[in-house]
């Protein structure tokens, strides 16, 4: 049940998670980002706005989405219950859809006409141009050159949605140099421009804002839970890129103190190689894209490039209250490889018929760590964050198969 | 008095503005840059911009962002920038030095050891485009108690409010960023330009430099009219881009240019 007595009750009115989050931008966005704190007080205790949230949720989104208790995974693995929190059934294939809707809503009570956003795997990108499309507001989508052509599928959707996909070719050509172009866009555009930030970093109020929307994920599960299984779980796993899938999952449940975290960062070839998008257990604190968190960098303080086999994950940050939570030891981050990752896929897929997204699949492996050394009696949650349709090109490239 | 405050007060008197050069450290290579600042001096430089090059440079334009591409290649850091400004000061005790980068490469060495390696090398300003007051707290306490200036930004949609924040805590001189956008930006409105610096002045008494999209003499000289001092950096870096298999030839496009907008805003007072 909720500790009262260890109430958890961040990011502080300056929008600081201990040391990490924060406001670290350029003066010509301070504006922007003082209205948007305003709207979102304003908007997130108004019973029309929350009203209108929740009927989106449910009859949009379609939510609430199922807790399933994967029994026969469960078996295989001969320890702990694993549910999967089915966020891949949402519209648009994955949890992004939740944080987009909450956003355009304020964007539109905001009075803004103009909507960018960056995109990694491109499933914040569709779920993006997916709401745009309903509001008919006008949408760009910044995206890396390299994402582009690993995601072909989801850029067409976008197009076919309506949103103009720039391709960036600086940096890296991935997640990190969209976002440096998306608030290049946003400074100089900022009277009529809302910016729609995929995940929970960014300048405060985004990191709290989009958790706030992402957390009706972890609200459900933790109703579901008790409902299915007559108890409170005694894990949490999620993959761990920006961070919002997790979020959303821990939030509700951070005051349950007895229930463990996991967030699962993404090792690519190994640690060692150097070749990883793994902030948290191989970065160290650093400013970058507004806010302060761990950072995939250089001794300089420059920021490398990073990998992942999965584009959602393929970014050298994270989000700042994950820095915290990890500081504090409420959660737990740990890493998998990309050959980990796709036990994960495949075991999902071949025990319970179901193809979950790379970025997930992350979090599947981890479970296949972690469950046998739980007793039969102890629940595993895992977020099942999205769908894998958008991955198929990927791993038919990856085992020689042409399609 | 600090270096800064000399070159404005000098100007106080005469009338005239101070001509403030931009150029990435280590573009297009590490060998560049000592020669280039000194003879941008020699040109009419009052105060030189020592851009530190960043992998993730957020406000800047392409021109801007290839010079750090260019300088980062040749292993180019805050440290190494640190050493081009110490290069500097042997032969020059005169002009004052203002880095201007982004956070996390001082986060990486550490606010501390950045503000003395900083005092050491020379520097009497730091520009950090996203360290906005709200957060410069600790750093602009320590840049001070080393004699350097931590220099703030304003925009045009800088309410007034925000200009008298920017003068409790702003010292050396204040950065109006003179279009909403990123460096190098094509579309500068000098009138909107005049009317903003009506509001900042009558809201500071704290220097104003004005940078952001001035390309050529007839608009430094429009500009030097409405603040203290002109930034121009995208001009000079294109020079470098155009010219990279010839660096004499840049360094005399950049010292041409220079050299014109000098003769240009002079005429103005």
């Amino acid at each position: 049940m909720t500790d009262t007595t260890n109430s958890y009750n961040m990011p502080d009115e300056r929008g600081h998670f201990g040391p990490y989050g924060g406001i670290f931008i350029a003066e010509t966005l301070i504006p922007a980002v003082e209205e948007l704190q305003t709207a979102y007080d304003q908007y997130m205790t108004d019973p029309d706005f929350m009203a209108e949230l929740d009927k989106d949720f449910q009859h949009y989104v379609g939510r609430p989405s199922p807790l399933y208790h994967a029994e026969r995974w469960s078996k295989e693995l001969g320890g702990a219950q694993i549910y999967l929190k089915r966020e891949d059934l949402n519209h648009t294939g994955a949890h992004k859809i939740n944080n987009t809707i909450g956003q355009i809503l304020l964007a539109k009570r905001m009075g803004k006409t103009r909507i960018i956003a960056e995109t990694g795997a491109g499933q914040h990108g569709v779920a993006t141009a997916t709401v745009c499309a309903r509001l008919g507001l006008e949408c760009v989508v910044y995206m890396g050159a390299v994402d582009i052509a690993r995601q072909a599928l989801n850029v067409y959707r976008m197009q076919l949605l309506g949103a103009k996909v720039v391709s960036v070719s600086s940096g890296s050509k991935t997640l990190k140099d969209a976002l440096n172009e998306a608030i290049r866009d946003w400074v100089t555009n900022v009277d009529n421009t809302f910016y729609i930030i995929g995940t929970v970093a960014g300048p405060a109020p985004y990191p709290e804002m989009v958790r706030e929307f992402q957390a009706i994920i972890g609200r459900e599960a933790r109703e579901q839970c008790l409902t299915q299984a007559g108890k409170l779980p005694d894990a949490l796993i999620a993959c761990i890129g920006g961070g919002s899938n997790a979020i959303g999952l821990f939030h509700p449940f951070i005051n349950d103190t007895d229930v463990k975290m996991f967030g699962v960062e993404a090792a690519g070839d190994g640690i060692e190689t150097g070749r990883h998008s793994a902030a948290i257990c191989a970065g160290r604190p650093g400013v970058l894209h507004g806010n302060r968190t761990y950072l995939i960098e250089d001794d300089d303080g420059e920021i490398i490039e990073t990998h992942s086999i999965s584009a959602g994950l393929d970014y050298p940050g994270v989000g700042p209250e994950h820095a915290w939570l990890n500081d504090i030891g409420r959660a737990d981050y740990v890493s998998v490889t990309d050959e980990e990752a796709l036990e994960g896929f495949h075991a999902l897929t071949k025990l319970e018929g179901i193809i979950p997204a790379l970025e997930s699949s992350h979090a599947m492996a981890y479970t296949l760590k972690l469950a046998p050394t739980m007793k039969t009696d102890e629940i595993i949650i895992v977020n099942l964050s999205g769908r894998g349709d958008k991955d198929m090109h990927t791993m038919a490239e990856r085992e020689g198969i042409k399609i | 008095m600090s270096r800064l405050e000399t070159v404005f007060a000098d100007f106080k008197k005469t009338g005239r503005k101070a001509l403030i050069p931009f150029v990435t450290a280590g573009d297009p290579n590490p060998e560049f840059t000592v020669p280039l600042m000194h003879a941008m001096v020699e040109a009419g430089a009052d105060i030189i911009e020592l851009g530190v090059p960043f992998s993730d440079p957020m406000a800047d334009g392409p021109v801007i962002q290839r010079a750090s591409e260019r300088a980062l290649a040749h292993k180019m850091s805050l440290r190494r920038t640190l050493k081009i400004a110490a290069e500097f000061r042997q032969t020059n005790q005169t002009t004052p030095i203002v880095l201007m980068g982004y956070a996390n490469p001082v986060e990486a060495m550490g606010y501390e050891a950045f503000a003395d390696a900083a005092n050491k090398a020379g520097i009497d300003g730091v520009l950090t485009v996203d360290l906005p007051p709200e957060e410069a707290a600790d750093c602009a306490a320590l840049l001070n108690t080393h004699n350097i200036d931590q220099i703030f930004l304003l925009a045009p949609n800088s309410a007034e409010s925000r200009i008298k924040k920017m003068d409790a805590v702003g010292s050396g001189f204040l950065y109006y960023v003179s279009v909403k956008g990123i460096t190098g930006a094509g579309h500068l409105d000098t009138a909107d330009v005049e009317r903003k610096l009506q509001l900042i002045r009558a809201n500071t008494k704290i220097p104003v430099a004005i940078g952001f999209g001035i390309k050529e003499a007839e608009t430094a000289k429009t500009i030097s009219a409405f603040g203290d001092a002109v930034v121009v950096g995208s001009a000079l870096i294109s020079k470098v881009e155009a010219n990279l298999d010839n660096p004499e030839k840049a360094k005399k496009e950049i010292i041409d240019l220079l050299q014109s907008m000098r003769t240009a805003m002079d005429e103005q007072v």
